[in-house]
Formats: structure tokens, C-alpha cells, sequence
């Protein structure tokens, strides 16, 4: 393919530049709606703090609730920036180039949240810097803090490696941006000039750290896992859980990303951009994770279904018709078969509705299955619950726990929208270069070189 | 049992073990302090009015004198943090539950409950109804915490709050806890507790690091029974077994190969372990459980009178 007609380029910039610092209606009213829900989020913390977790519904019994279910779901949902950037790229799926940048946001996003949620679960936050000063490598929560914070600083840098050649576009381009604006980007893009010396170290530099990433991204996920099966607790005492965590992570998180990409589509007019070969290849990756999954939930309770070991009894019995029973058949039922189903017949996976139910379905599924993993096991230990308290042998979360969560998921939305903000949400140079090298239909954007079908920005 | 220093006081004393084991701890006791205070101190005799009272003390050079009491009273050993937790020296402390005796009346509860200031829904040490299998008559069950010397909440503490002592114990130390409540999660036994609110805090002073407080409970933090270092230090008997009246409760020192229970009867534990076919609950974690539990055989009490509450009720 020949080099791009410089004025289309520009065009193309243009347009991808749009979103950044416009307003959108719609967009506005998340970010507010979202904003408020934080806030109350953040007085109920207050309240939590200062009463004491006494506040939630967690007693002896329960120790970990919906806090730690949340931990293990913005960990799980973090994998998909090492999914899209380094996996997709093993795998040399050329489409993937409009997605990285998104698919960062919500790693980053996520990744943020899962190292606040166990702040949100300590008796003695104001005690969090111990982890340092008398930290015992021994414990898995240390290793958990290690590999958070290592995949929070590679997520970090991931995000900003492929975006410095956007910020040298940015820094050209908008000139009538305010002055502070201009100042940092021309920071950030550190002297950007587009030579090919410069285009080779930054390739070099994202090779390598997609390398170095992708271990840690299934480290910190497993390692989360290891804090429930290094214990002995019926149920948690697996070795399946490292691999059951990771791949339903990937599972989560490939479905929040086709809703997301689904709103910006619309919502930020990227409809050349994010196109149904995104939906459609995406909801294969969703359609071979979720089968898969499917197999590991087989294998999770299937296998000590079929021995009803004394310890396991209570537990399976609980998920399969006792008081949890709808929500695991919900999980297994609507939040796998029929996904699996519907993903199945090329007929739904090109329709992005489809795509989009399907998506919605899994990552409920997902979340409540979180739920299912730490809860229902803490109900049926060793020893017999008896002559417990009121309230101490049940688990219903109370109104403080249930707005802390929602703001926490708000909170994760509101990042992601946020991180969107201040950069076009496509990697401008990469998507340009990429159709240069190799077309329009590989990389799955659509009519973005003819120039009619431009469409002008009506905000 | 002995004092808590390190001496071997009380190791070759003989003839008296029909004696009030209590008695005897409290010789030994008096005996390290004694000789800590003896050797500090001996220009001060007289400085206190004398009750009269004697006690037999042992120098260190190994004699055996009479001193007042009034001149050892106010000796308080200094426990350092470091003393804490490495625990007391030379001790390997055990306890053994009779099954066959307890029959449930919740005493040993209460009487933790008062050591420690405890409120009455906090249970340290818990007596639950047990049955096995619906053909095997139930039985009462004491659970106090394992002290697993192959502890699993150990393990997982991030920052060293819960830790396992030279002298078997597994203690918390309160001033250290971040509340991430891995600990409870890791225990099999359903041991740990957490301070979910702030706790009502007694009219006391504390003296030692937080490890061997008498009360311990601190808002977000966990606590749990800690075999009572505070008694053990003084060469006592935990409250348990000073509290359960039917004598189900033994607790001593695996070196010493004794326990003792409420009455002050001594026994050989390696004795009683054998004779009353001893097990450990839930053996097959390996959790190396420092309590031992005689079986319910020939029950001192009515067992069909227990009823079992179904669980989650
Ligand atoms: S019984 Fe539980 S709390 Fe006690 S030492 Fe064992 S694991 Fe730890
Ligand atoms: S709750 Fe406290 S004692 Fe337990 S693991 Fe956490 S820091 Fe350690």
C-alpha cells in the first residue's frame, strides 16, 4: 500500500483528535452521575472508618465479603491491557491496534481500584505503611502488593509508551489549547521528531516491556487466587484456583471491553474506527474463553460433586439447591451457556447487539460468580456454626458495604472515562501507519481513507 | 511449670507431687524472682515492714532460703517486646481436653470472659454440641485456639502480628495488626475473632507489650484465646482450667511432661495422653495442633440430653 495522501492523514487526525477536551452531553452526564455516586461512596467510607467495619455485614463467620469479591474482580478485569497488547500481539492480530489504548485505560483503570479495595477491608488502614516497614515476605499479600504495584507501574508505562508520538501530534496540532496544556505535551512527548531512530527504540521499548508484562499480569491474578486456596477452608483449598481466577479474568475483562468499545463507538462517533470485525473477532476471543471457563467450572465442582467429600458437602450442597442456588445457576446458566450459545452462530457474533447482550450476560455472570467464590465457602467451615449471634451465621450485606461497592465500580467507570479525556482514545500514529503497511481491512477500520466519508463532528 | 525465668528451680523438687500443684508453681516463681531480687538488692533488707509471711526462694547459686514475702511482692520481672515474642524459655506448653468429662456447662467460657474482659458474645474458648454421626451419641466439644505448631494464620500475616512463640504459643500482637483479616481466613479451627467496633475497654493498666496483655481486644484488629502467657509467666494456670470444675481441662509443659488441671492434680501427659488413646482435632490438616483431646468415652454426664443445633440456623 502506498504512504497515505498527507492530507488524509491529517484528516484522520483531525477527526481522532476531536474527542479530546470535547464535551459531550451524554458523556457529561456520566461523569456526573457517576461523580455523585462517588461521592456518597466516599461518606460511607467515612462513616465505615470512623464506626469500625462493624458497619458492614462481615462478622467472624464471613470475614470477607463484598470488598475482597470486588479485589478479585478489578484484579481479573486488569488482565485485559496484557490480553490486547501482548497476547493479541503474540498472536499478530493486526486489529488490535484501535483497541490498545482502550483496553490500557481499563487495565489501568482496574488495576487502580484492585490495589484500593483492600484498604476499603482493613480494620486499621491507618496502619497500611506496616506493609513496608514490617513486611514478611512470606505472606501472599505481600506478594500481592508487589506484583499490583509492578503491574500498576507496567500498565503505566504501557500506557504512555504509545502515546508519546500522539502527544508530539497533539503538541503540532492544537496550538490554540491552553498554554499549561501545550507546556505538557510538549513534556511528555520528550522531544518526539517521528524519525525512524525514534520510531525503532519505541517499537524496541513496547516489545519488551509486552514481554515482561504479560507474566506479571498472570502473576497478579494468581497470586490473588493463592490468597483463597493457600488456605484449607473447604472449597478454597484447591489448586485449580490459579488458572480458574486467571482465565475467567480474561473472560471479564474481554467482555467489559466490548461493552466499552460498544459506548465510545456512538458515543465518541468512532464508528470507522470501531467496527463489527472488533465486535465479531472479540466475541470469538469471548466465545473460546467462556467455553473454557465453562470447562473449569466443570472441573471446579464437578470433580468434588462427584466424591461429596464430607468438608466440600455443605458448600456444594449450598451452591447447587440450597440458599445460593440461584445465583450459581445464574452464573453457570446465564453467564456461560447461553453466551457460549449465542457466540456460537456467526449470525449473532456479527451483529454487535448481539455481542453486546452476550457481554452483559458474562460479565454479570462474572461478577456474582466473584460473589460465589469468597462467600458461600466462609458460611460452611470445619467447625459447625453454632450458638452464633444474629447476624453472625448469614451474610447480607448493608447499605454502607452496597454504596461503597457501587461507588467503587462507579468509581472504575469514572476513571476509565477520565483516563479518555485528556488523548484521542486511538493510537493516531500507530492505526495511520499500520493501514499504510497493511490496509484498511486488517487492521478493521473501515473507509477511513476516503475522504467523503468523513463524517464532521456535530457535537 | 515454673517461673519465667529461666531457672531450673523447680526441676529436681521431689516427694511432694501429691502437693497442691499450685502451691509448687508458685515456690518455683518465687524462687526465680527471688533470686533476681537477692542478687540486686540484698543491702535493702528490712526497708519494708515485715508481714511475716515466708516463702522459700532459691539463689542463684542454687541455696534455698526463707525470705519475707513483703521483700518480693512488688518485684515485677520487665517483659520486653522481644521477650514477648519469643515466648517464655524452656516451655513447651500443652493442653489436653477430657471429652469424657465436660458436659457443657460453659464454665471455662466464663471464666475467660472474665480474665480477659471479655463481653458475653465474644467466646475465646467455645463449647459446641458435636455428633459425629447420627448413630454416635453426641458430645460436648471445647474449642480453644489449636496453638497449630504448624500454624496456617501464621503464615499468611503480611507484617509478623500473629507469630508462633518458642513456648508453643500463637499470640497476636494487637499494636501490630492491620485488620486484613487473612488470619481468620487461613484458621481452620473458626478460632480468630475481629474486632468489628470499637470494644469496651476495661479500668486497667497494662504492663507488657500488647502480646500478653490480659485484655486485648482493639478495634480492627483480630484477638483470639492466647493460653493465657500473663498466668503462664507467673507459673499459673490459665482461666480455663482454673474455671472448668469438672476437671476437663488439663494444661502444662510438653518438657516437663506434665499437666495439671483445676483440682492441682499432676499428671504425666505422655501418661494421660497414652491411657485416654488421645487425638488431635482435625489431625489431617497437619496443623500440628498443641491440644489434645481425650475421647467422650464413658461420659461423666446424660448424653442424649444434648441437642445439636443445625447449622445456619
Ligand atoms: S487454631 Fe487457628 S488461630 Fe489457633 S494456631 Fe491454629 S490456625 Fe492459628
Ligand atoms: S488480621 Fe492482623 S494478625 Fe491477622 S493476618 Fe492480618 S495483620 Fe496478621
Amino acid at each position: 500500500m502506498e504512504k497515505l495522501n498527507p492530507e488524509i492523514k491529517n484528516q484522520i487526525e483531525n477527526e481522532l483528535l476531536g474527542t479530546v477536551g470535547r464535551r459531550y452531553r451524554q458523556e457529561t452526564f456520566w461523569v456526573f452521575f457517576l461523580g455523585a455516586i462517588c461521592i456518597g461512596g466516599t461518606v460511607a467510607w467515612i462513616i465505615q472508618l470512623r464506626k469500625g467495619l462493624g458497619v458492614t455485614a462481615m462478622r467472624d463467620y464471613v470475614s470477607w465479603g463484598l470488598y475482597i469479591s470486588l479485589l478479585f474482580f478489578f484484579v481479573g478485569v486488569s488482565l485485559i491491557g496484557a490480553l490486547v497488547s501482548c497476547v493479541l500481539r503474540m498472536s499478530g492480530a493486526k486489529w488490535r491496534y484501535p483497541l490498545i489504548r482502550i483496553a490500557e485505560a481499563v487495565t489501568l483503570s482496574a488495576i487502580f481500584f484492585a490495589g484500593f479495595m483492600p484498604v476499603l477491608d482493613m480494620g486499621r488502614p491507618e496502619r497500611l505503611y506496616f506493609l513496608i516497614t514490617h513486611g514478611r515476605i512470606q505472606s501472599p499479600i505481600l506478594w500481592d502488593v508487589i506484583a499490583i504495584a509492578t503491574y500498576f507501574i507496567g500498565s503505566l508505562i504501557y500506557f504512555y509508551l504509545p502515546l508519546i508520538p500522539d502527544l508530539a501530534i497533539m503538541r503540532d496540532k492544537l496550538t490554540d489549547a491552553p498554554k499549561w496544556r501545550k507546556k505538557l505535551w510538549r513534556w511528555l512527548a520528550m522531544g518526539w521528531e517521528d524519525n525512524l531512530l525514534q520510531r525503532r527504540l519505541l517499537k524496541k521499548a513496547m516489545l519488551i516491556l509486552c514481554i515482561v508484562i504479560l507474566p506479571v499480569a498472570i502473576s497478579v491474578h494468581t497470586i490473588s487466587a493463592w490468597l483463597i486456596a493457600f488456605t484449607l477452608r473447604p472449597g478454597w483449598n484447591s489448586t485449580i484456583m490459579g488458572p480458574y481466577f486467571v482465565f475467567g479474568a480474561l473472560m471479564a475483562g474481554t467482555a467489559i471491553m466490548i461493552l466499552i468499545i460498544a459506548k465510545l463507538r456512538h458515543g465518541y462517533r468512532l464508528e470507522h474506527y470501531l467496527t463489527p470485525k472488533h465486535f465479531n473477532n472479540l466475541a470469538k476471543i469471548l466465545l473460546a474463553l467462556t467455553a473454557f471457563y465453562l470447562y473449569l467450572n466443570i472441573n471446579k465442582y464437578g470433580v468434588p460433586a462427584y466424591k461429596m467429600a464430607k468438608e466440600e458437602r455443605a458448600v456444594l450442597e449450598d451452591l447447587f439447591y440450597g440458599k445460593n442456588a440461584f445465583f450459581f445457576w445464574f452464573t453457570q446458566i446465564a453467564g456461560l451457556v447461553l453466551p457460549i450459545i449465542i457466540l456460537s452462530f456467526k449470525r449473532f457474533r456479527q451483529s454487535i447487539k448481539w455481542v453486546v447482550a452476550a457481554s452483559v450476560m458474562v460479565l454479570l455472570g462474572a461478577l456474582i460468580n466473584r460473589y460465589l467464590i469468597v462467600v458461600p465457602n466462609m458460611l460452611h467451615p470445619f467447625v459447625p456454626i453454632q450458638h452464633a449471634q444474629h447476624g453472625y451465621a448469614t451474610y447480607n450485606p448493608t447499605l454502607i458495604e452496597w454504596t461503597i461497592t457501587a461507588s467503587s465500580l462507579a468509581g472504575f467507570v469514572l476513571l476509565i472515562i477520565l483516563l479518555f479525556k485528556p488523548f484521542p482514545v486511538i493510537t493516531m500514529w500507530e492505526v495511520t501507519e499500520e493501514v499504510e503497511k497493511r490496509g484498511e481491512k486488517e487492521i478493521g477500520v473501515e473507509n477511513i481513507i476516503t475522504l467523503q466519508n468523513i463524517p464532521t463532528h456535530a457535537s | 511449670m515454673a517461673c519465667g525465668n529461666n531457672c531450673t528451680c523447680n526441676r529436681n523438687e521431689s516427694g511432694n507431687q501429691d502437693n497442691s500443684r499450685r502451691d509448687f508453681l508458685l515456690k518455683g516463681l518465687m524462687g526465680g524472682i527471688g533470686a533476681a531480687f537477692l542478687s540486686g538488692c540484698s543491702g535493702n533488707t528490712g526497708s519494708k515492714s515485715e508481714s511475716g509471711d515466708k516463702v522459700n526462694v532459691l539463689t542463684h547459686d542454687g541455696k534455698l532460703v526463707a525470705v519475707d514475702k513483703s521483700q518480693v511482692a512488688n518485684f515485677k520481672p520487665h517483659i520486653s517486646e522481644e521477650d514477648v515474642r519469643k515466648g517464655i524459655p524452656g516451655k513447651k506448653f500443652v493442653m489436653v481436653i477430657d471429652l469424657a468429662k465436660c458436659d457443657g456447662c460453659g464454665k471455662c467460657t466464663k471464666a475467660c470472659n472474665k480474665m480477659h474482659y471479655l463481653p458475653s458474645n465474644k467466646e475465646w474458648i467455645e463449647v459446641l454440641e458435636m455428633q459425629d454421626s447420627p448413630e454416635v451419641s453426641p458430645y460436648y466439644f471445647v474449642k480453644p485456639c489449636m496453638h497449630c505448631d504448624n500454624p496456617p494464620c501464621t503464615k499468611v500475616c503480611p507484617v509478623d502480628a500473629t507469630f508462633k512463640r518458642e513456648d508453643g504459643i500463637v499470640a497476636i500482637d494487637t499494636d501490630r495488626c492491620i485488620g486484613c483479616r487473612f488470619c481468620m481466613a487461613a484458621c481452620p479451627y473458626s478460632v480468630r475473632l475481629f474486632n468489628w467496633t470499637e470494644p469496651v475497654k476495661p479500668n486497667i493498666i497494662e504492663t507488657t507489650p500488647a502480646a500478653e496483655n490480659v485484655f486485648q481486644s482493639k478495634k480492627g484488629c483480630v484477638e483470639k484465646c492466647d493460653f493465657c502467657p500473663h498466668m503462664a509467666r507467673e507459673g499459673k494456670l490459665p482461666a480455663c482450667v482454673t474455671g472448668c470444675p469438672m476437671n476437663a481441662i488439663w494444661f502444662g509443659d510438653a518438657n516437663e511432661d506434665a499437666v495439671t488441671c483445676y483440682d492441682g492434680t499432676t499428671a504425666k501427659l505422655s501418661q494421660l495422653l497414652e491411657d485416654g488413646g488421645a487425638y488431635r482435632f482435625l489431625e489431617e490438616l497437619g496443623t500440628e495442633p498443641r491440644v489434645y483431646y481425650l475421647p467422650p468415652a464413658n461420659r461423666t454426664y446424660d448424653a442424649k440430653e444434648i441437642k445439636i443445633e443445625k447449622e445456619g440456623k
